[in-house]
């Protein structure tokens, strides 16, 4: 609002940036330029987003009365399946990483691109081959084992394309491996002289965390699905309960990945929030190192709760009490960023942009999510939650007000670095409002649901439970349209928004110090040199702004 | 750093060493993503092992024993003409580059020649996991005939991984001779080579536990 | 909205308990939620942009502060992690007078079996206030027990038992629900839990639909089978089944197991997995031979030949 500053158009708009250097088709799908694969990413995540959203559409008006009227048990199977496996596989594990990380790294560590730019390329072509391939599973009938894949059920039982779905995932996999792997080396090896470690942005620090789980959680859930469509192939194979195969190993496996992962979705948003939640208070984070090491604490403590999947899975008492324990001090670092991102507004001075608007709501949704999962930590009350409903609410708050919000709150504060271009403030602030209304009316009665009994994956459900089913709907409605206005002025903004300056928002942190949008090797100049920590944000200095 | 080797350096590196660590970091991580793909595998392997300890002596029992260990050699020489390689590189002499190269390469290839071979007999005596599957072993009468079809998926999958790591390495190493051939490289320039030496060597790793655990552990007569 | 529920009945002796550490939970997320986010407004409201506060900070240095908010919640969470703990153990503990029955599932029902062998489908009658243990398995893929009224849930496997114990302390009808997803009607693999005064359930127990009570089928099945032939008595063959059950036995590995209901099922399905020691390996295999039902009556029987062997010993002792 106030803060962006109006000067002349050209100014403040370079001629010639990353974007607009090549116009043609090729050029953008043949290009290495960080920046342009992080809009290929962009674009091709909202399509995803919009394609599991549909189904998460259909899911829910299913779900507005008790009897199964809308769609039969099958064709909802595979709704809530092919919603899962969208959403997470094609929407929430690239999202922040390959289009906010993939566009801002290289920009935050003050290089030139990635470690490896053909990879980098490498890697989306790779995501792209699993849309596809996911696409074809889904034209040829869709698949119903859930995203979990639980055998025997998705070896020997469903009839659908399970072959196709695993495979797809296990080429996004790879995707994910590359993409981690080339900012590892990135951080490791390409930052600009001056830039220790202590003075990264966090969210370089929260990449680093998410990227060795990537690297080290991923080829697990490869492996597994490979497990599965070999047994799909031959019939038989390692899960299969009439050779003595043992089913509950495939959860063993799956949950070793599908928990970590679960950290590839939340820690890039964190990233996010440390970055906003510091610019707008115009402070420095509280307590920099609590923070960053929080994210390895996360990513190393995050591979050794697995097994809190499987408390009602006849897993031995002592393995559950092991993983129960570590459940629980893996809160301790989640809860650790929360208040150090409290504090850090404490003599701020703070202004309360769309961005920071997301990052308040980011605050209470993974909040409520993470405290809610301290009930599924506890084995007793675990017993009861789940596979109910519960737990829908729980991953929901974490994943969807967590990292949804994260990666909202993420585009609208560096969209005038990748756009040059500014989008309607007020606008934006009613859209984050809407979002985090009709997120909480969605989900918040599903943990009542969860509470009374209501399992997950059900179509039809008993009558009692549907006053909270149509709330549930309701909310939906109001969340759909307050993801759906962003769009909209996103593209408006794209063509007419007014020009936003290198640093609209006088933030610290290299990727400001270039034009928006930056040029191809992202300086124009020598290579930045860095002299002060992250966030040397000052009062005083912020007294400039007008 | 002399002039001749900024022309290598890519535009987004400061200089060759910046280029050249990254190149073999990068290759670490891919190997440690490897490690943990192999690793899951392994995993199964040592729980069904323990569970069934009757069927994997009788699957050990039944694998031959004679190519496993040739084909063990045959790898382990492979590494050596691989490490040849990359010092030839390292030292500038094309030829022997060109020569280990293609060494390389042949025992590779003979290595996957060997266990064709070895799957083909596997497939005539219906021990490819699937509804004609039948076992029957002499030495163990007792083993579950469906434990022992467990062992074979998984001696087909850790063996068919290793061996789809070796088609990649053959494939890399054809393209490292054809740009040996050309002369591209050198004292200065001989990262490609390295950092195929670091899969070929870890590929031929996984075959060192492969073997002894899959031939050699519970062998019995 | 009045007929909306916000709890679900409490009908069994551990759901008071489990429910007992949900409050204490809710409770104290409420409190973290509410003193996060009141710390939040409270902040952004006072040091927002244009107020005029003080905003010079005196101590930057706040270890104190990270090491506080670190601590307190790590032992809170220690402290709530060993209580839901012991209540974990209560209910993966049958007790051990508990009544058995016996559920199958499968795509999609639920298939009980009474002690007398009186069967029913998706409805499961207990009595009141006695402890029920269930054995469960599948027949196919992975489904799960669940009774909210109960707070009890567990995964119900192919090949395997799985057991579910509970007391229950109210009569009524209650949902039985499919938590683990397992196919095309899962939402419909449900049923009902009637909880019945005990003179009612064996009223109920010895109405029509009696089958032949398990443990005298086993018996019949226990020679029709043949196991007659090397089990009982001492036979070079085979081991003799009385008063096994729950004991330790060695095998000819040298290990020693202990016979329970896992052990012999893989014994009867796959005799030469784990053979007690001194004995040859003759047994032939009943995998694919013997029904799920019949299998476990004929494991009921043999455990009910070592309570007798248990209910001897007790009284000479």
């Amino acid at each position: 609002m106030s803060t962006v500053a109006i000067a002349p158009e050209s100014a403040l708009m370079p001629k010639r940036h990353y974007a607009n250097v090549r116009h043609s088709v090729a050029s953008w799908l043949l290009t290495t330029d960080h920046k342009r694969i992080a809009i290929l990413y962009l674009v091709s995540i909202t399509l995803f987003f919009a394609v599991g959203g549909f189904f998460a559409m259909m899911v829910r008006l299913e779900l507005l009365t008790p009897k199964g009227d809308l769609l039969d048990g099958d064709t909802y199977n595979k709704m809530f399946t092919l919603h899962g496996i969208i959403m997470i596989f094609f929407f929430l594990i690239p999202s922040i990483p390959a289009v906010l990380g993939n566009f801002l790294i290289p920009l935050m560590v003050g290089a030139k691109d990635l470690a490896f730019p053909k990879i980098n390329l490498f890697s989306w072509y790779l995501y792209i081959i699993a849309g596809v391939v996911a696409v074809t599973a889904l034209v040829k009938g869709g698949v119903d084992t859930g995203w979990t894949f639980y055998t025997p059920y998705s070896s020997t039982y469903a009839k659908t394309e399970v072959f196709l779905a695993v495979s797809a995932a296990f080429v996004a996999g790879f995707s994910s491996i590359l993409t981690g792997l080339n900012f590892i080396v990135t951080i490791h090896k390409m930052r600009a002289p001056g830039l220790t470690w202590f003075r990264l942005p966090l969210f370089v620090w929260a990449h680093y965390a998410t990227s060795l789980i990537q690297i080290l959680g991923t080829p697990i859930i490869a492996i597994t699905l490979v497990l599965v469509a070999v047994e799909r192939i031959w019939g038989k194979g390692i899960f299969d309960p009439s050779l003595g195969g043992d089913p509950v190993l495939f959860q063993h496996m799956f949950w070793f990945y599908s928990h970590p992962a679960v950290y590839i979705m939340i820690l890039p948003g964190m990233g996010v929030i440390s970055e906003v939640i510091t610019c707008f208070s115009r402070k420095r984070i509280f307590g920099y190192e609590f923070i960053a090491f929080s994210s390895l604490a996360i990513a190393i403590v995050g591979f050794l709760v697995w097994g809190h999947h499987m408390f009602v899975s006849t897993q031995s008492t002592y393995a559950g009490m092991v993983f129960s324990f570590l459940s629980f001090l893996v809160a301790v670092p989640s809860a650790i960023k929360v208040f150090n991102w409290t504090a850090t507004l404490y003599k701020g001075e703070i202004t309360f942009e769309a961005p920071m608007l997301y990052a308040f709501g980011f605050i209470g949704l993974f909040t409520i999510g993470g405290l809610t999962g301290l009930f599924l930590a506890a084995m007793a009350t675990d017993i009861h939650f789940h596979d109910t409903y519960f737990v829908v609410a729980h991953f929901h708050y974490v994943m969807v007000g967590g990292m949804v919000m994260g990666f909202l709150c993420g585009i609208h504060y560096w969209w005038p670095k990748m756009t040059g271009r500014m989008y309607p403030p007020l606008l934006a602030s009613i859209a984050a409002a809407l979002v985090f209304v009709g997120f909480n009316c969605t989900f918040f009665p599903q943990f009542v649901l969860g509470y009374l009994g209501m399992p997950r994956r059900y179509h039809e459900y008993a009558q009692e439970f549907q006053v909270l089913n149509v709330m549930s709907t309701a909310g939906a409605s109001i969340l759909g349209l307050g993801y759906f206005i962003p769009g909209v002025y996103f593209i408006w903004s794209l063509f007419w928004g007014p020009v936003a300056g290198p640093n609209p928002w006088h933030a610290k942190g290299l990727e400001w110090q270039t034009t928006s949008p930056p040029p191809t090797f992202n300086f124009e100049e020598d290579r930045p040199i860095v002299v002060e920590e992250a966030y040397a944000y000052s009062i005083e200095g912020a007294e400039s702004v007008s | 750093m002399s002039h001749s080797s900024d022309s290598l350096v890519a535009h987004h590196f400061e200089d060759i060493e910046q280029q050249n660590e990254s190149a073999v970091l990068g290759m670490w991580l891919f190997l440690a993503q490897e490690i943990m793909f192999f690793g899951g595998l392994f995993a199964v392997y040592l729980v069904y092992r323990y569970k069934y300890p009757e069927a994997w002596a009788a699957g050990s029992t039944d694998l031959d024993i004679v190519l496993g260990t040739v084909n063990t050699v045959v790898l382990l020489v492979s590494s050596l003409t691989m490490a040849m390689a990359v010092w030839s590189a390292q030292t500038g002499r094309q030829k022997g580059l060109v020569r280990y190269l293609l060494a390389t390469l042949v025992l590779g290839s003979t290595f996957l020649v060997i266990k064709a071979f070895e799957y083909y007999a596997k497939f005539v005596h219906h021990h490819v996991p699937g509804a004609s599957f039948s076992f029957h072993s002499e030495h163990f009468p007792n083993a579950d005939e469906g434990h022992v079809q467990l062992f074979y998926c998984l001696y087909f999958i850790m063996t068919g991984m290793h061996a789809l790591h070796m088609v990649i390495g053959a494939g890399l190493l054809i393209w490292l001779i054809t740009l040996a051939l050309k002369g591209k490289f050198g004292p200065d320039r001989f990262m490609k080579v390295e950092l195929t030496g670091f899969y070929w060597h870890f590929v031929d790793i996984v075959w060192v536990f492969l073997f002894p655990l899959l031939y050699l552990i519970n062998r019995h007569h | 909205m009045s007929n909306v529920p916000l709890a679900p009945e409490q009908a069994s002796t551990i759901a008071p308990k489990i429910d007992l550490v949900l409050y204490v939970l809710t409770g104290l997320s409420a409190f973290f939620l509410f003193a996060v986010c009141a710390i939040l407004v409270f902040l952004a409201i006072r040091y927002r942009k244009g107020t005029k506060v003080n905003r010079v900070i005196e101590n930057p240095d706040a270890k104190a502060l990270e090491l506080t908010w670190t601590i307190i919640p790590t032992i809170m969470g220690i402290a709530v992690f060993v209580w839901t703990a012991l209540v974990y153990f209560e209910y993966s503990r049958p007790p051990e007078n508990a009544m058995e029955i016996l559920v199958t599932g499968k795509q999609w029902m639920w298939k009980i079996q009474h002690p007398n062998g009186k069967r029913e489908i998706n409805q499961l009658h207990v009595p009141l206030g006695v402890p029920v243990k269930l054995t469960m398995t599948s027949e196919d893929v992975i489904h799960s027990f669940f009774v909210p009224v109960f707070r009890v849930k567990r995964d119900v496997l192919p090949n395997r038992y799985s057991d579910l114990w509970f007391e229950a302390t109210k009569t009524g009808t209650f949902h039985l629900f499919c938590a683990e997803y397992c196919g095309t009607d899962h939402s419909r693999m449900v049923g009902q839990v009637v909880v019945m005064e005990p003179e009612e359930y064996e009223l109920w127990l010895s109405g029509a639909n009696v089958g032949v009570p398990a443990a005298s089928a086993g018996e019949k099945l226990f020679t029709k089978l043949g196991c007659v032939t090397c089990h009982e008595g001492t036979s070079p063959r085979g081991p003799a089944l009385k008063g096994v059950f729950g004991k330790e036995v060695q095998l000819q590995t040298g290990e020693m197991i202990v016979v329970d209901e896992d052990y012999i099922r893989e014994s009867i399905l796959n005799p030469q997995a784990k053979l007690v020691a001194g004995y040859p390996p003759l047994m032939p295999t009943f995998q694919n031979q013997i029904r799920e039902q019949d299998l476990f009556t004929l494991i009921n029987y043999i455990k009910s030949m070592s309570d007798e062997q248990n209910a001897k010993s007790g009284t000479t002792s």
